[in-house]
């Protein structure tokens, strides 16, 4: 059995980074995982070259989901939108650490699908969801 | 899962020993010989033993719980959903709505996209060799819409006509073409890429009802250009429950939902509520979870028989039997020649009525249907109230062909009449 709470997941998930709301915001997105409710809303301010100047989240959930948020909003402060276009579901699992069920990818992937919607649009996020199907 | 090349025979024997419940006795020494699997096939052991081993070792709700068996269920359930995407070539697993077979499928369009797409003196065009599973739900549909429902003759071939099909499709304000791509009762294999290609070009969707084709013959849906497909399970070695509505995944989206519940909501409060993804947002409650996870199965086995070797066997079947059947004076078959039908043939002996055939075929072991096959306008048209079905599968033998005409002149004798 892995450990599925291993240190820096209950950190991030019970300390998240990065908690809040932008007002105002030049990105502001919402999204759920309906099976389990989990909410997370994602408020972005950009700088004259489009880059991520700074961000916030918002909403309630597991810690895999909240840990996420937090993870991924460290690796995208300061980056530009082309380089955010990049990032896979890969770079969520390797943040994670851990082997992840499938009931709980829904979870820990939540944060890059409200990204992912918000800045590129839900035809992009199923793109990035439909990777891994054989 | 690797398909078996077309060129390798049929080995119909083999194929037999996975379907345990044909080798029993009918009746007390007469086998069974099942020529009723248009209603609903037999089941290989792979099914029902995928079926045994969901509720012996991980039953559990799927897409809620976190706990492992959940989760086994979960995965299982969803990889049913990639095999059947794969099976009919869908862009996308998101395509991909489970539900309890055709009829609800049909249903689920006619209530979500009919009534909320059609408006006054649209017309739904259908066919006149429809199953009432298209005739009816469209009708209710234009009931609640002031739509209506008409439908492209047949020729005395058994065939759509399809000059008037054309001509329909120029005068007439159609919104949908629904039909079926194999006929239930006349074996009829229909142009659905042409009749599809037709529908566009005129601004016209298609719904097609693939429950005797699914079976039968590989179903590619992009190449066909289908915008909606739907089909059964339990005609297909799948459990009873089991069954799919293929949809373009753009209309999906545009589509409201169509039962409310769990599993198919993004957030519900007192007020209102928003709907989740596709495919979810049209599978309300708890699926029928043993069930599409049997279908799964199913279809791995179909597909590593290959489905173009299904149906090259079973052109065979038909040809033989049309042979057979037509050489029978007192018999009148139904449908077109061979070469445009599936191995199904609804027939009626003179002076005996279908009821009576199939009672008497049963006492022989023999399974068929009688009545009207779900399809009672077809049969005003054919001059007759029923007929008498045989239907044809991957197990069936020509020697079962020779044991129904065999068994077809007894029902005649019974009926007082000299043999021909």
């Amino acid at each position: 059995m892995y450990d599925l709470y291993r240190e820096n997941i209950l950190d991030h998930g019970m300390n998240p980074r990065n908690r809040g709301i932008l007002s105002p915001a030049d990105v502001d997105y919402e999204a759920s995982n309906p099976l389990c409710g989990d909410r997370l809303r994602l408020t972005l301010q950009l700088d004259d070259q489009r880059r991520i100047r700074a961000l916030a989240w918002d909403g309630e959930g597991c810690a895999i989901s909240q840990a996420s948020a937090s993870m991924l909003g460290e690796v995208i402060l300061g980056k530009s939108l082309d380089e955010v276009r990049q990032i896979d579901k890969q770079l969520i699992f390797e943040l994670i650490g851990i082997p992840l069920s499938m009931n709980r990818v829904k979870c820990a992937l939540l944060s890059l699908k409200v990204l992912t919607v918000a800045l590129y649009g839900l035809g992009a996020w199923q793109q990035i969801e439909d990777e891994a199907e054989a | 899962m690797e398909a078996q090349p077309i060129t390798q025979e049929w080995d119909v024997e083999h194929v037999r020993s996975e379907f345990p419940i044909l080798h029993q006795m009918h009746h007390d020494d007469v086998p069974l010989i099942y020529l009723d699997s248009a209603a609903s096939s037999q089941k290989p052991r792979v099914v029902i033993e995928a079926i045994d081993q969901y509720y012996r070792t991980y039953n559990a709700n799927v897409h809620r719980g976190i706990h492992k068996l959940s989760e086994e269920a979960s995965a299982a359930y969803e990889a049913a959903r990639v095999k059947i995407r794969r099976f009919i070539n869908a862009g996308s697993k998101r395509e991909i709505i489970f539900t309890r077979g055709t009829t609800e499928g049909i249903n689920l369009v006619a209530q979500t996209w009919g009534r909320s797409s059609l408006r006054p003196g649209d017309v739904v065009l259908s066919t006149q060799m429809e199953h009432h599973a298209i005739i009816v739900p469209w009708q209710i549909v234009a009931e609640q819409t002031g739509a209506r429902v008409d439908y492209v003759p047949i020729l005395p071939d058994g065939t759509l006509d399809q000059d008037a099909f054309r001509q329909m499709l120029r005068t007439l304000p159609v919104k949908l073409v629904a039909l079926t791509y194999v006929s239930n009762v006349l074996g009829t294999i229909n142009p659905i890429a042409e009749m599809t290609r037709i529908a566009h070009e005129a601004g016209a969707l298609v719904l097609v009802d693939a429950a005797q084709a699914a079976p039968h013959l590989p179903v590619d849906v992009r190449a066909l250009d289908i915008d909606f497909l739907a089909f059964s399970g339990h005609k297909m070695c799948a459990p009873t429950g089991s069954g799919v509505l293929f949809g373009r995944q753009t209309l999906l989206e545009a589509m409201p939902p169509w039962m409310g519940g769990g599993d198919m909501i993004s957030r519900v409060t007192f007020s209102g509520s928003t709907w989740n993804d596709l495919p979810f947002k049209f599978e309300a409650g708890t699926p029928l979870i043993a069930e599409q996870i049997g279908l799964g199965v199913a279809v791995d086995y179909l597909t590593a028989l290959g489905m173009d070797r299904i149906h090259a066997y079973e052109q065979k079947l038909a040809d033989y039997l049309l042979d057979r059947l037509t050489d029978i004076p007192w018999l009148t078959v139904f449908g077109p020649a061979s070469a445009q039908r599936g191995a199904v043939a609804a027939f009626a002996v003179d002076g005996v009525h279908a009821h009576d055939v199939a009672a008497i075929l049963d006492q022989q072991g023999i399974a068929v249907r009688a009545g009207h096959h779900c399809a009672q306008p077809l049969h005003s048209i054919l001059g007759t109230a029923a007929t008498a079905r045989a239907s044809f599968y991957l197990y069936n033998t020509l020697a079962e062909v020779d044991a129904l005409v065999e068994a077809l002149y007894h029902v005649r004798k019974v009926f007082g009449a000299s043999r021909h």
